[in-house]
């Protein structure tokens, strides 16, 4: 999997010569005729689009009329002092540490167990990827109901579950926690939705390594704990990188399960969120690009090296 | 003491592990479809966890009142997306993996950015776009904006499943005197099904679970289920029971291909790994 962007190095048609080369010509000219509307809709679409957004971005644009006067990195600026954005910084990065961490560490604690080779395997790893063909909206309906924060006679959800079990002392009050630790709460459905990905990626991983070096391992006197932790898991770095790749752009721009599960509430708020309020809310259309723009290199910065190095170890091939 | 005695020891405790991990993935299923199946009567979010006493369809009927006409603007949209999207990704796949140009690897490399974009970035020109054609609102609108930030990705899953072709077979069927749509049509389009299924799958759940595109674009009248749901569960007046009936109900469609299709739905998922 490591290798997702890339596929297997493999001869082109248009460099050989079974046919006589007026023929060849054409077909190579249909070719791109072919992939020339996807280009085209990309270049507008996404590239295009991306320049016309900033373009809004260095505008004082505010109002249903667009406006588009050069106003420089006034918007920028007004960010930098928002106390609503400092929130929402603070936000993304308590759940991008706490998302990542719990489901790599879940993923990989998950693959390990399926790997021993189970009787009904199979039935636990759907078990554990179903979350993720669901939508973040429906996670979001569902969890906010189990993660009620209501006490004494009222209490409900996986607080009354826990009362139910005598596990009182876990009670809590979720994403209605003080700030800045609600936010944090939030990862909890996102592991619960994208841990079995990560669970996915390693197993597939594990499986790839052949059976020899296992069996040399224990040849070796090796235990099963000691195989894994210094033959199988630094095997398995190329995909760490990768699930942290995807999972860090995914949290960077996570929007509907914030807007299913808070509903408007400030402390919980998120980039993705605030440009959704200020643009089509508020209409303040220069400061929503902002944050557009924003979003776009901190992405930029995860995911082009990334593209960069699966590109260039592809033409290797 | 002997590996095969330790592995009889252990595997009970890996089976504990195994269920009290399946307990916490089901735990949200488990709520959703006991509640949903409740009657009115029984509802009690401090029952929430009993069991119903029997079975009662009355929160879907309520929930199915409220969803059906946005299940319908949903599958209106993902059917004509996920079709033609695949149609699109499996002429550009070809073209990428057999028919390489000057440039066609950093065209390709180009493309791939848009599937990682924040869709923030680019929304405030697409509602303008989409406003001055007159498509914003409808639902060919949706369709026509999922079509293209999905050429990425079924482009990327249609080249890297056709650079497994052998280049020969090809080679023999120019040799028949085959052309490019030749052999797209004879050679390469009847190899492709498994990777069709896999992109159809994909782009079927993406645009069914999107929630961005289709809260911006789309009016009360063509908002998609999972607007709707967003709003139902925003809104005062609507019962959590209901809410939780709507919430299964939306989930119902993807749940059902991954349950009938989950081979190729993890298939996508790894290959498309790459998108959010």
């Amino acid at each position: 999997m490591s290798s997702t962007l890339s596929a297997p190095a493999s001869r082109s048609l248009s460099a050989s010569h079974p046919t006589p080369r007026p023929r060849r010509n054409r077909d190579q000219r249909t070719a791109i005729l072919v992939v020339l509307p996807s280009i085209i809709a990309t270049a507008i679409f996404v590239y295009g689009f991306i320049g016309w957004t900033l373009r809004v971005s260095l505008s004082n644009w505010t109002g249903l009329m667009p406006d588009y006067t050069f106003a420089g990195l006034r918007q920028y600026f007004e960010l930098a002092r928002d106390p609503r954005f400092a929130i929402d910084i603070r936000n993304t990065a308590i759940f991008t540490v706490l998302f990542l961490v719990s489901c790599l560490a879940i993923g990989l604690f998950l693959a390990i167990l399926l790997d021993q080779r189970l009787r009904g395997e199979n039935v636990f790893r759907s078990i554990f990827l179903f979350p993720m063909a669901v939508s973040f909206i429906v996670t979001g309906v569902a969890w906010r109901w189990l993660m009620n924060s209501a006490t004494g006679t009222r209490i409900s959800g996986l607080n009354l579950l826990f009362h139910q079990l005598g596990l009182d002392p876990l009670i809590n009050n979720w994403h209605l926690t003080d700030p800045p630790w609600g936010i944090a709460f939030i990862a909890l459905p996102a592991v619960w939705q994208m841990s079995g990905f990560t669970m996915a990626l390693y197993l597939g991983g594990l499986r790839a390594i052949s059976d020899d070096l296992r069996e040399a391992a224990r040849v070796d006197g090796a235990s099963e704990f000691q195989t894994y932790r210094y033959i199988l898991l630094p095997l398995l770095r190329p995909i760490t990188l990768s699930a942290v790749i995807i999972l860090g752009h995914i949290s960077l721009k996570i929007f509907d399960l914030i807007v299913a599960i808070s509903q408007n509430n400030i402390a919980l708020d998120v980039p993705a969120v605030y440009m959704w309020r200020t643009t089509f809310d508020g209409n303040n259309y220069g400061q929503g690009a902002a944050i557009g723009i924003l979003m776009l290199l901190t992405v930029a910065l995860l995911i082009v090296p990334y593209l960069f190095y699966s590109m260039r170890s592809q033409e290797e091939m | 003491m002997k590996p095969r005695q330790a592995r009889r020891l252990t595997r009970p405790i890996l089976y504990l592990m195994l269920v009290a991990m399946a307990i916490f993935y089901l735990l949200p299923v488990y709520v959703l479809l006991i509640t949903g199946l409740k009657s009115f009567a029984e509802v009690d979010l401090q029952r929430m966890w009993a069991l119903p006493t029997g079975i009662h369809f009355e929160n879907f009927v309520q929930a199915y009142d409220k969803l059906a006409p946005h299940l319908a603007n949903s599958l209106r949209l993902v059917i004509p997306a996920a079709l033609i999207s695949s149609m699109i990704g499996s002429l550009n796949g070809y073209v990428f993996a057999k028919w390489k140009f000057r440039y066609s690897n950093l065209i390709f490399a180009l493309l791939l950015f848009g599937m990682f974009i924040p869709y923030q970035a680019v929304i405030i020109p697409l509602v303008q776009f989409m406003e001055r054609l007159g498509l914003r609102g409808s639902i060919t609108g949706l369709v026509l904006v999922h079509v293209i930030y999905g050429i990425a990705i079924t482009t990327l899953i249609f080249r890297n499943y056709y650079a497994g072709v052998p280049t020969e077979v090809l080679e023999a069927g120019r040799m028949d005197g085959a052309g490019f749509w030749g052999l797209y049509r004879y050679l390469v389009f009847p190899l492709s099904i498994p990777a069709f299924v896999v992109v159809l799958i994909w782009q079927f759940t993406q645009a069914y679970n999107d929630f961005l595109f289709a809260v911006v674009l789309t009016g009360n009248r063509t908002w998609p289920v999972t607007v709707a749901l967003n709003n139902l569960a925003g809104s005062q007046i609507v019962q959590w029971n209901v809410q939780m009936a709507g919430a299964l109900m939306t989930a119902l469609p993807t749940l059902l291909v991954y349950i009938l299709l989950g081979r190729y739905f993890l298939r996508g998922l790894m290959a498309g790994a790459l998108k959010g």
